[in-house]
């Protein structure tokens, strides 16, 4: 059977974002009421799984780390079809870069035991480093692809997919178990339906801490952080109107002008 | 100890409801209020969504949620279509008769279909000659042989021209005082639905008459007992019929909120925001306040009918409340506007419109002070 590991990320729901704020001395972010919803891009890697369980004899993993408030995200992949939930959670994990957080979570896979394929969403939708799933993948010493946009071929060691670059896709033939990070051109993630959450009722959640992984705290959370942000900022968005005269031709051509010195064309 | 928090199980059905919604119903708006047509593929997707199915007992092959779940459906459909929320609460009135009253034949005849969205269903009490007042019926039926015969005309039936199965309200022929609740089913000789309302909002959702002559329908389609149909069909409306208005009533409530606070934060003048000025800030208090307390009214009612207990009064009083409130929302929403809140381009003006509708589905809103001043001096 084929074993998929799914990490999933609860964050700030990004259709809020504007509630967000910075706070000016620490440089983290205030949260404040914002509900914590799952990934944008995680919902996808959900989705990639879900398509896999599908077609395949598959089970599926869902793994967190965060507060105890992120157990709500693990529920609802539990809902979407997932067969377990893992939800590391523990205040010494707390203020991890992604460094410590890919550490943590590979720990997770590892007391998992075995698995086959480990997805996770390209990046998350608060901090954007694209850095978890490579370093995952590094912790587990197992092959990498990231922005994968299409699964090709899934049968037998060697699978095949389609990895996004900037300008272009770049087909690569990787061997399992492997980390893939996938894009929203991936799939169209399926909405919760009512039956999947009362069939979810069935399935617990597991909490593991620092003491069941068996990591020393200076290896975790802002302790085990190399990285730390030094700033951060909010980009001010600001309206400005300009009437441009003159013949028409004369007014097309400002325009052009004043979009191509905005960066727009 | 009371706890007014929803679990966590009910916040994943909030969170299904309103990804079905935004994804499935949104992009359909337009097109249902451009053709004032019931969109097929609404329906298609409601069914797909399980949404007919919400308080159908599992055994036949409903997921048995009650209606504390059923109103958070509501409320986040109601959000982004009154119309379509109607209808689907209009389909649960149809089904509730069957599910309370029906035998055990009648339960595995339809409920498997309705929950699936295949069959799709309504109630038949309102008439010319009395809604509120269903002793007015005109509609009547006479036993003949193994079989009963209707004959009269229903109006302002909500799903009249896509149901496949009506529950009909009839009197007896013979006995003014005796009335019956029959299984009607679409297709059956001297049933027909036949014109078509065009209401001022709710376009989505189809309004219409029906006329029953000489139609005759077999004995095994009586519902409960015979004379007795007058407690089925106002148990029906007084729970579910009035629980169904509370949950449209909340989410458009929502949406005016909403589409409100996102035009006073965009909307400059005097060099700021409008949600700076004071004047409008009392507008959005007063819809948040309204909005608050008729959630609180609507679901209190909403659980203790899981709980088997009684609510029609208390469903009365959030029907009353919720439905008041959200017209008044809808005019705020729109004075907010401004000129904007003229424009068929702002949701707003779809709003003004529905909740217009949103008052006399279910019972008026002096229908609902009757009752709530009988339950007062009773």
């Amino acid at each position: 059977m084929l074993k998929i590991v799914v990490c999933v990320k609860a964050v700030p729901d990004p259709k809020q974002e504007r509630k967000i704020r910075i706070n000016p001395v620490t440089k983290t972010l205030i949260r404040g009421d914002i509900p914590l919803v799952l990934n944008p891009l995680d919902k996808n890697a959900m989705e990639a799984a879900l398509q896999l369980k599908e077609q395949l004899d598959a089970q599926i993993v869902v793994l967190s780390m965060g507060p105890p408030s992120a157990g709500n995200i693990v529920k609802e992949c539990l809902a979407l079809g997932a067969d377990q939930g893992f939800l590391l959670s523990d205040l010494a994990f707390s203020g991890a870069d992604a460094y410590a957080t890919a550490y943590t979570l590979a720990k997770g896979i590892e007391k998992i035991g075995s698995y086959h394929v480990i997805f996770c969403g390209m990046a998350s939708s608060d901090s954007s480093t694209e850095w978890v799933g490579p370093e995952i993948g590094a912790f587990l010493k197992i092959p990498i692809v990231t922005r994968v946009k299409e699964i090709i071929e899934t049968e037998g060691e060697w699978w095949k997919v389609k990895a996004s670059l900037d300008n272009g896709f770049r087909v690569v033939q990787v061997k399992i178990p492997a980390v893939l990070t996938v894009t929203r051109e991936l799939n169209n993630p399926r909405t919760l339906s009512f039956s999947g959450i009362i069939e979810a009722r069935k399935r617990e959640i597991t909490h593991w801490g620092i003491n069941e992984l068996c990591v020393s705290d200076d290896s975790v959370g802002l302790k085990g952080s190399p990285t730390i942000v030094s700033n951060m900022a909010s980009i001010e968005l600001k309206r400005e109107v300009e009437i441009i005269t003159g013949t028409r031709e004369e007014k097309a051509e400002q325009l052009i002008q004043k979009l191509v010195e905005a960066g727009v064309i | 100890m009371i706890d007014f928090t929803f679990t966590e199980e009910q916040e994943l059905f909030r969170k299904a409801a309103r990804e079905f919604a935004e994804s499935k119903i949104a992009p359909k708006v337009s097109e249902m209020e451009e053709t004032a047509k019931v969109v097929d593929e609404v329906v298609k997707a409601l069914g797909e969504a399980e949404m007919m199915a919400l308080t159908i007992p599992e055994e036949y092959g409903g997921l048995g949620l009650g209606y504390v779940a059923r109103l958070i459906a509501l409320e986040e459909i109601s959000r982004v279509s009154v119309a379509t929320a109607m209808m689907l609460q209009i389909f649960a009135l149809g089904t509730e008769p069957i599910i309370r009253f029906g035998n055990q034949e009648q339960k595995q005849k339809y409920l498997p279909g309705l929950a699936k969205g295949e069959r799709l269903a309504t109630i038949a009490v309102t008439e010319p000659t009395g809604g509120s007042d269903p002793k007015g019926c005109r509609t009547s039926y006479k036993k003949d042989d193994d079989s009963y015969i209707l004959n009269g005309r229903k109006c302002f039936i909500t799903n009249s021209h896509i149901a496949d199965t009506i529950t009909v309200f009839a009197v007896d022929e013979e006995n003014p005082e005796a009335f019956s609740t029959f299984v009607v089913e679409k297709g059956t000789d001297g049933f027909k639905p036949t014109h078509e309302e065009h209401k001022v909002g709710m376009r989505g959702c189809n309004t219409g008459e029906l006329v029953f002559k000489k139609c005759r329908i077999p004995a095994e389609n009586l519902l409960g007992e015979e004379g007795k149909g007058l407690r089925i069909a106002m148990s029906a409306i007084g729970d579910v019929g009035r629980g169904g208005m509370v949950g449209c009533a909340l989410g458009l409530h929502t949406a005016c909120l909403e589409a409100s606070v996102k035009f006073a934060n965009e909307r400059i003048l005097y060099g700021k925001p409008i949600s700076k000025l004071q004047t409008i800030q009392n507008k959005l208090a007063d819809m948040k306040i309204d909005l608050e307390a008729g959630r609180l009214l609507g679901f209190r009612a909403a659980s203790m009918q899981d709980k088997g207990e009684r609510a029609s009064n208390e469903f009365a009083v959030a029907k009353y409340f919720t439905t008041e409130a959200a017209q008044r929302a809808a005019k705020t929403a729109v004075d907010i506007h401004g000129g904007y809140g003229c424009m068929e381009e702002y949701p707003v003006t779809r709003y003004l419109r529905d909740s217009a509708v949103l008052g006399p589905s279910a019972g008026t809103s002096d229908i609902m002070k009757v009752i709530i001043a009988r339950w007062v001096l009773s």
